[in-house]
């Protein structure tokens, strides 16, 4: 997936470092000089809620990063999971000092809550200096990418009520083609800063030409910051980032990996870091971490799958939507296995779905035997159910993946499994085409009827996903007749 | 017999330049192509497509290869066979096929940035696919923004391509060739398609082919965000073209590119019947967060998810069935109707072709046999695991059975006893090396000392082994087992072998005698003696021995002797040969293989040391060599040279 969600920590690390970095797109020359504080960016993973854990965190927390036992300093604590409206959760701790906000986060880490409706649990915190500053101070500022290109927002009124700013802010589209439509300073002014107090306007047109600068440079895909506080000075403005959402574009990893990486070395970062136990990183800095949405923690199974997909150039895509759920589905290809949710949902099973994933690319018969036994084994556990359960082996007509030797992994798989199959009432149906495919039903035909397992069989001639409204309403296509039996009309 | 050339195809560029194409039309049964990227099976595929819909020219004019040495590929033409060329630069490429208008470029996703740029600067070229999944979407956006200024039809990124039946198709499109057959994608049909997702383009083609006439047309755009061209590109174009009767989407949830057909619909710009459905319903009954396998695919509004996207289609008139699996119905009852209104006159069916069928293909199904050139029975790494005699790998650590059990696996094709295997290892440790004045090393050495490699100066040695060097072992194992064999007793044996005057391999030594025993023969005996089930041609040895050394006291059995009647006490008594067996290994020179691997041990490290001590080369010294040459008087006239001695 191309556009991935980032910690705010390294949204902030990747501007710290970038913002004063990335070549300017701007023609003009900046009418301000921008030195960006150094990075304060304490960062706490907690990989489990026990106290030792906790305190262990903590305290190399103080070690690592030597401002927060400063006397007199004010934080921020918050965590940093992709939470949207933290404050409205009570999950912002604001303007308090390092021992409250050690308290304050020990009180939370690795705990499980629930936000807006999503069970989580609390892993990550980022702890920040707190900035003092005036509700007037605050603006909202977004960049967003399209097909015609990059949408910059801009409101003068930023903070948590900010509201619907797609109806509100201002707005300017930078067109794609950087070189000879970016827009000058005085367009960039009059679109977006109108209503901003005309001494900041020279501060903040440099602010967003280096900051869309940045967003170009790094492949961002989204950007969001408010608060953006702008707090004038002797000297003129400070700009702070309070709050940032941030998205990259996770496929651009070979143009920017070293980018990424290298606002996130520990130099970059102002911090010391450990000598012992490093590991080697293949750039200047460790890599970039897209983090999974709160309430997402992957499973031991789904976690099984995906790192037996990141081995391998084959797809093999696992999420347990429901582990109770009666309806099962082992498809292939990424197209099929929507349109057998879909299926399976518009029969009436749409609580009744245990799982979502596909795999496809080709994967070798020991790749499918392990990516099947994971699905059966989850859908054979706990006690069995009234009425069974079904699995749905489909797919689409593949171009190239041999469908007789991944369907000998599925039946590795169901060798192994058999006992738990009929304990549990497991009806099956297939549905297949491609390479090989007469081979590949044959074989898994033959299976069912040595493991004894109920099963309808068809191939191509069966709509691809056919067998789902057979299966859960039995409707049964007219003049489609199950592999290896002859047509239905018999001539007497 | 014809030469192999006769049997290649080849094909002359036009010689007239082609008329201009209508713009709703990319592509016909004269189009002509080139593959970016080193693509044999797609580029075979597009092959046979060509073949089957009875064009008279391949589709593919040429291959591009930046990092090509080779000039042409060469590929099949139904049952013969072509040569495609094969061009670094894209620019020679347009140079010599200037009736080129497509490329099908499938650089990866990181270089498909560039060579998609350097592709839009040859005017000729009106469409470009791309195929690479994982284009950053900044560099998709420029490519597509570059592609309009110079209007040029982007297909892709992250597609199979598409398909024209009977005319024209992009790389792996369609799937295997019987597919493409089962589905009459070698004759158009009437129905022009546009789906996002190139898996189910497969799916469509079929469903087409058993409800309609077949296809006309049909486009997978690619799941990316930023496609090159979206649905409403494609469904304009069979608006426009005459022949195409019937539309067909297929949407997804997520974008809003299906609006924007809608809206076409509305003003009157698309009249045609359109059958759609966008796939991905489901995610608005999901309480999870689902991301499905494209990446455009998540709806950002309710907008972009299928279910609206669904009732607005419906809403506009368009044909939209109940769900998914009802829509071969929908198309069928819409073809059915646009027969008996006369707007689609079915044409004859031509006969279905025959499919050439690859070599391996065949073999895969089973259909074909050959006999093999090669056999092989001791290893095999075609498989998720290297095989050793049928032993996975893992399990040959997990096992730890060492190299004794390595050699006996790859050797002898079986497992030994343990004490087997570690007795073959213990041969290998006592013949690893014998100081570095004997030939072998000497050779290493002075090879070494040449400057040569490791190989060459490794082989110099190994090539001094023979019946003299090293070769004891077989000699011993050969005497002392006929002699055995025969029933000759001990001194029988000496008797016979002094009458015919030999010496008894494996007897003898330079310095060690029976008071003065070499204790790598004692270490053999003792070994033996503990782990072997019997030890009869060790003990036959021994015998003859004392026979020996009551002639002479340094005429002991040697440590060749001593491993040769050893190993042969193993091969015919540990129980894993028959008699037969054993005596074929025997007579193969098994022996001089433990030998020949053992001392290449040795030989390295002589090799390793000469090159550590950064020796020079060798020179022998004059002093060391008699030179005897024949006096000038000795020559007799006539040139030749007779040296006594």
């Amino acid at each position: 997936m191309s556009a991935k969600s980032i910690h705010e920590a390294d949204g902030k690390a990747l501007l710290a470092y970038f913002l004063p970095r990335s070549p300017a797109l701007t023609k003009e020359s900046s009418a301000t000089s921008f030195v960006p504080a150094p990075p304060r960016l304490a960062s706490l993973t907690f990989p489990d809620d026990s106290t030792a854990t906790v305190t262990a965190v903590l305290d190399a927390a103080e070690a690592t990063y030597p401002w927060l036992l400063v006397d007199g300093a004010r934080f921020v604590a918050k965590p940093d999971q992709l939470i949207k409206r933290r404050g409205k959760s009570g999950l912002l701790s604001l303007n308090v000092t390092w021992s409250e906000a050690r308290a304050w986060v020990a009180a939370r880490a690795g705990k499980q809550i629930a936000v807006e409706g999503i069970n989580g649990y609390l892993r990550t915190f980022l702890v920040e200096p707190f900035v003092a500053h005036a509700q007037e101070n605050e603006y909202y500022i977004n960049i967003n990418s399209v097909r015609e290109g990059d949408w910059i927002l801009f409101y003068h009124e930023g903070g948590v009520d900010v509201g619907d700013v797609d109806a509100k802010a201002s707005k300017i589209l930078i067109p794609v083609d950087l070189e000879s439509e970016y827009p000058s300073n005085a367009t960039i002014i009059s679109t977006l800063l109108s209503k901003v107090p005309e001494s900041q306007h020279a501060t903040l047109v440099d602010f967003i030409n280096r900051l869309y600068a940045a967003y170009v440079d790094l492949q961002f895909t989204y950007l969001e910051i408010n608060p953006l506080v702008v707090i004038p000075t002797a000297s003129g403005v400070e700009v702070h980032y309070l709050d940032l959402a941030a998205k990259l574009d996770q496929t651009a990893e070979f143009e920017c990996g070293a980018k990424w990486a290298i606002a996130r070395s520990p130099t970059a970062l102002g911090i010391t870091a450990p000598t012992t136990g490093s590991v080697i990183n293949i750039d200047a800095g460790p890599p970039m971490v897209f983090p999974a949405p709160f309430g997402r923690e992957l499973t031991t199974e789904e976690a099984y799958i995906a790192e037996l997909d990141s081995k391998t150039g084959a797809s093999l895509k696992l999420t347990v939507l429901n582990p109770a759920g009666r309806v099962w589905t082992l498809v292939a290809g990424g197209g099929a296995s929507v349109v057998y949710a879909d299926a399976i949902a518009s029969a009436g099973y749409a609580n009744d779905i245990a799982n979502y994933g596909e795999y496809s690319g080709a994967p070798s018969e020991t790749q499918t035997y392990e990516y099947a036994k994971t699905v059966l084994d989850l859908m054979t556990r706990g006690s069995p159910v009234e009425g069974g359960k079904v699995l749905f082996i489909g797919g689409g007509i593949a171009n190239f993946t041999q469908v007789g030797s991944t369907f000998k992994g599925i039946i590795r798989a169901f060798k192994d499994y058999q006992a738990l199959l009929h304990t549990h009432g497991v009806r099956m149906y297939v549905r297949r085409g491609g390479p090989n495919w007469q081979e590949g039903l044959r074989l898994i035909k033959n299976c069912s009827e040595e493991l004894a397992i109920p099963m309808e069989v068809y191939g191509p001639d069966m709509h691809v996903s056919g067998i789902v409204p057979l299966a859960l309403l039995d409707k049964r296509p007219v003049g489609i007749s199950a592999f290896g039996t002859s047509g239905t009309i018999s001539v007497m | 017999m014809a030469s192999a050339n006769a049997n290649i195809s080849r094909f002359e560029p036009p010689t007239a330049p082609a008329s201009p194409l209508p713009a709703y039309q990319l592509f016909h049964n004269k189009t002509r192509a080139f593959v970016y990227g080193m693509q044999p099976r797609a580029c075979q595929g597009m092959l046979d497509f060509d073949f089957i819909c009875k064009r008279s020219v391949p589709s593919v004019a040429a291959i591009i290869y930046p990092f090509g040495g080779q000039f042409v590929s060469k590929m099949y033409w139904g049952t013969k066979e072509t040569l495609l060329p094969v061009y670094q630069a894209v620019k020679t490429a347009a140079e010599k096929h200037p009736e080129v208008d497509v490329v099908v470029n499938f650089a990866s996703s990181r270089s498909v940035y560039s060579s998609t740029m350097e592709i839009l600067e040859i005017p000729q070229i009106r469409t470009i696919a791309i195929i690479a999944e994982g284009v950053p979407e900044r560099r998709a956006r420029e490519i597509l923004f570059k592609a309009k200024e110079k209007g040029v039809t982007i297909i892709g990124p992250a597609t199979v391509g598409g398909i024209k039946p009977g005319c024209f198709k992009i790389g792996n499109t369609g799937g295997m060739m019987d597919n493409i057959v089962a589905s009459k994608l070698y004759r158009p049909g009437s129905v022009g398609y546009v789906s996002k997702s190139g898996g189910m383009s497969n799916e469509l083609n079929n469903i087409i082919s058993q409800t309609t006439d077949g296809v006309y047309e049909g486009i997978a755009i690619g799941g990316d965000r930023y496609p090159g061209t979206t649905f409403i590109d494609h469904l304009l174009r069979y608006e426009a073209d005459p022949n195409c009767k019937i539309l067909l989407l297929l949407g997804e949830v997520g974008g809003v590119e299906e609006y924007r057909v809608i809206e076409a619909v509305k003003t009157g710009k698309i009249t045609k019947p359109i059958v759609a459905w966008a796939i991905g319903t489901c995610a608005s009954m999901f309480t999870t967060e689902v991301q499905f396998g494209h990446a455009g695919s998540f709806a950002n509004s309710q907008l972009e998810t299928a279910l609206a996207k669904n009732a607005a289609m419906k809403a506009a008139g368009f044909h939209v069935p109940e769900t998914f699996e009802d829509m071969p119905t929908v198309l069928s009852d819409l073809y059915q109707s646009l027969v008996k209104a006369g707007t689609i006159v079915p044409k004859p069916e031509p006969e279905a072709p025959k499919i050439p069928i690859d070599y391996a293909w065949a073999q895969e199904l089973g259909l074909i046999r050959k006999p093999a050139a090669f056999i092989s029975t001791i290893s095999d790494d075609r498989g998720q695991e290297l095989l050793y005699a049928g032993m996975p790998i893992t399990d040959v650590f997990k096992e730890n059975i060492g190299i004794g059990g390595v050699m006996s696996l790859l050797w002898f094709r079986r497992r030994l006893p343990e004490y087997a295997s570690k007795f073959l290892e213990m041969v290998l440790m006592l013949t690893a090396d014998h100081g570095p004045a004997v030939s072998g090393a000497m050779n290493t050495i002075i090879t070494t000392r040449a400057g040569k490699d490791l190989i060459s100066a490794l082989v110099s040695g190994l090539l001094t082994i023979g019946s003299r060097f090293g070769g004891a072992l077989d000699g011993a194992a050969q005497e002392f087992t006929t002699a055995f064999d025969k029933g000759l007793s001990p001194r029988q044996f000496v008797d016979t072998m002094r009458k015919q005057n030999k010496l008894i391999p494996g007897i003898g030594h330079k310095v060690k005698s029976r008071n003065n025993p070499d204790m790598r023969v004692e270490l053999v005996k003792e070994f033996a003696r503990k782990h072997f089930p019997t030890t009869k041609l060790l003990d036959y040895a021994l015998a003859v021995e004392s026979v020996t050394t009551s002639k002479k006291d340094n005429l002991i059995l040697n440590v060749d002797g001593c491993v040769a009647v050893c190993f042969v006490d193993l091969v015919r008594h540990c129980g894993a040969f028959t008699a037969e067996e054993a005596e074929d290994y025997l007579n193969m020179g098994v022996l001089n293989g433990l030998f020949v691997l053992g001392r290449s041990i040795g030989l390295i490290a002589h090799y390793l040391d000469q090159k550590r001590l950064r020796t020079g080369l060798y020179r022998h010294p004059w002093d060391d060599i008699t030179y005897l040459l024949p006096t000038v008087d000795s020559l007799g006239g006539k040139g030749r040279v007779e040296v006594n001695v």
